[in-house]
């Protein structure tokens, strides 16, 4: 049962209602996971304390090397980016592809992020760009490899009760980089993915210098095809190497049958199909 | 009981809520606006779409709580003076309803976009309302509709 909902106007403050609560007090973003959470009893709080109104959470800045995303910027405020249409379009293309535009008003990338499911939009373009995630508690502050966000279907390294996501950081892509997302589902919006992929590769001298790829569901978290990655370096950037590429993905793959999203036979055949025209588009093949 | 003060379709006003209300829930229950549509009430049908500070929303996942000092709109507020608003004409004359259920949701969306983009694409008029289901008429006379908005405002 909710019996105050909150709006700190600072992450000092954030931390201070969580402590407060003891545990029983939760982070609220747009709350498009966590309102349906708590209606249906899934997840329980006394306190909601909400992030939205944290400067310092929102928008989309260069710093240093690094693009910074604050955690409670929206789907929509990403996918208009300039900067990241331009920088990370793989994160741009992934924010759009997002339930609805009423949902992507509201969500945002760190409650993606938290919800951790594994194939989350927002994250598997993350993953791709090898982002790193600001996690702040009263201890102190860490950046943590996306690799190592996730925990399992459901879980991540962050605890709602007693810590935030600040933000989340990633390089921008050079002019010899490339990027991009593709999502097979039954309708174009409202709908979970059967398949998400997020690339991004580099290239020198006509060979591929830099691969990642990431898929969802494929896995409890969202995955990266290692084998697939390794195919590609130090090969030519050309239409046979994303073959390879792509039929390493396929072999390296394990999805599962599931009476939503479809069989694992031809979700595992639909894996190398997506990874072969993500890599395309990329490269600019 | 905490209270929210916000400008609903243009008015300031106050009420008390609940920590935990949806606002679709305040606007109709506790201020009778009952224009505002329940679905599905999980944020994928699009009935109960309101427009937040120039944004449509899914109100039935939205905290009342949120609203504190925003603009809202309902459909409410579209018709001035017994007039109605141009895409609610345009509704009617290019039989844009059947039953009508999901219409408030579809005419909301409508409105965010044409303020935002007076002069949309077939396409982005489709991306505008993917967030709203309709049972009943097959989404092409909605579209219709909304085109023949767009060139009368
Ligand atoms: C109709 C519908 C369609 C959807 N479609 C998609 C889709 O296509 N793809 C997709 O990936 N998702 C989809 N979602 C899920 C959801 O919209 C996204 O996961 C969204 O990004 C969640 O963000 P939020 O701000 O609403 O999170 P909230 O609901 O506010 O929070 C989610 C969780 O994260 C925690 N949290 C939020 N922010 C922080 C933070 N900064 N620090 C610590 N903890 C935090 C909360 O405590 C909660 O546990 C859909 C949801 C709905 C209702
Ligand atoms: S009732 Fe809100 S989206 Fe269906
Ligand atoms: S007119 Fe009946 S649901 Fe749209």
């Amino acid at each position: 049962m909710v019996e105050e909902y909150l709006f700190p106007s600072s992450v000092g403050e954030a931390l201070d209602c969580l402590e407060k609560y003891g545990g029983e007090a939760r982070i609220i973003a747009g709350g498009t996971d966590l309102v349906l959470q708590l209606k249906r009893g899934g997840v329980e709080a006394r306190a909601l304390v909400d992030i939205t109104r944290i400067p310092e959470l929102r928008g989309i800045r260069e710093e240093g090397d690094y693009i910074v995303v604050g955690a409670a910027t929206t789907h929509t405020e990403v996918a208009e980016s300039p900067l990241i249409q331009a920088k990370a379009k793989v994160l741009a293309m992934a924010c759009k592809s997002i339930g609805s535009l009423q949902i992507r008003n509201v969500g945002t990338i760190g409650g993606n992020l938290v919800n951790a499911m594994p194939a989350a939009d927002s994250a598997i373009a993350l993953t791709a760009l090898d982002a790193e995630v600001e996690v702040v508690s009263k201890e102190g502050s860490r950046w943590v490899p996306i690799s190592r966000f996730h925990q399992g279907v459901g879980r991540c390294c962050v605890d709602a009760t007693r810590e935030l996501v600040r933000a989340v950081r990633f390089k921008p892509l050079c002019d010899n980089e490339g990027s991009a997302f593709k999502r097979l589902a039954r309708r174009k919006a409202l709908i979970l993915p059967i398949l998400n992929v997020g690339v991004v590769v580099g290239w020198e001298d006509g060979h591929f210098t830099r691969a990642a790829i990431a898929i969802g569901p494929v896995a409890p978290v969202p995955f990266r095809a290692k084998k697939a990655e390794d195919v590609l370096i130090g090969a030519p950037v050309s239409r046979e190497s994303v073959e390879k590429a792509a039929w390493a993905a396929f072999e390296e793959a394990r999805p599962r049958s599931s009476l939503l999203r479809g069989s694992a036979e031809y979700r595992k055949e639909m894996v190398q199909v997506l990874v072969r025209r993500a890599l395309m588009e990329a490269a600019g093949i | 009981m905490p209270q929210v003060s916000f400008i609903l379709n243009g008015e300031w006003v106050s009420v008390e809520v609940e920590p935990c209300e949806t606002l679709a829930e305040v606007l109709r229950n506790k201020l009778g606006l009952t224009g505002t549509k329940i679905g599905c009430e999980e944020g994928e049908c699009g009935a109960c779409t309101v427009i937040v500070d120039g944004k449509a929303v899914t109100s039935c996942i939205y905290p009342a709580m949120k609203v504190e000092g925003a603009r809202v709109e309902t459909i409410e507020g579209l018709s001035k003076g017994g007039q109605l608003h141009p895409i609610q004409q345009a509704f009617i004359e290019h039989f844009a309803a059947q039953c009508g259920y999901c219409t408030p949701g579809f005419i909301m969306s409508a409105k965010a976009l044409l303020d935002k983009n007076p002069h949309p694409s077939e396409e982005e008029i489709k991306e505008a309302i993917a967030g709203n289901l309709c049972r009943c008429t097959g989404y092409y006379q909605i579209i219709e509709a909304i085109k023949a908005a767009a060139e009368k405002l």
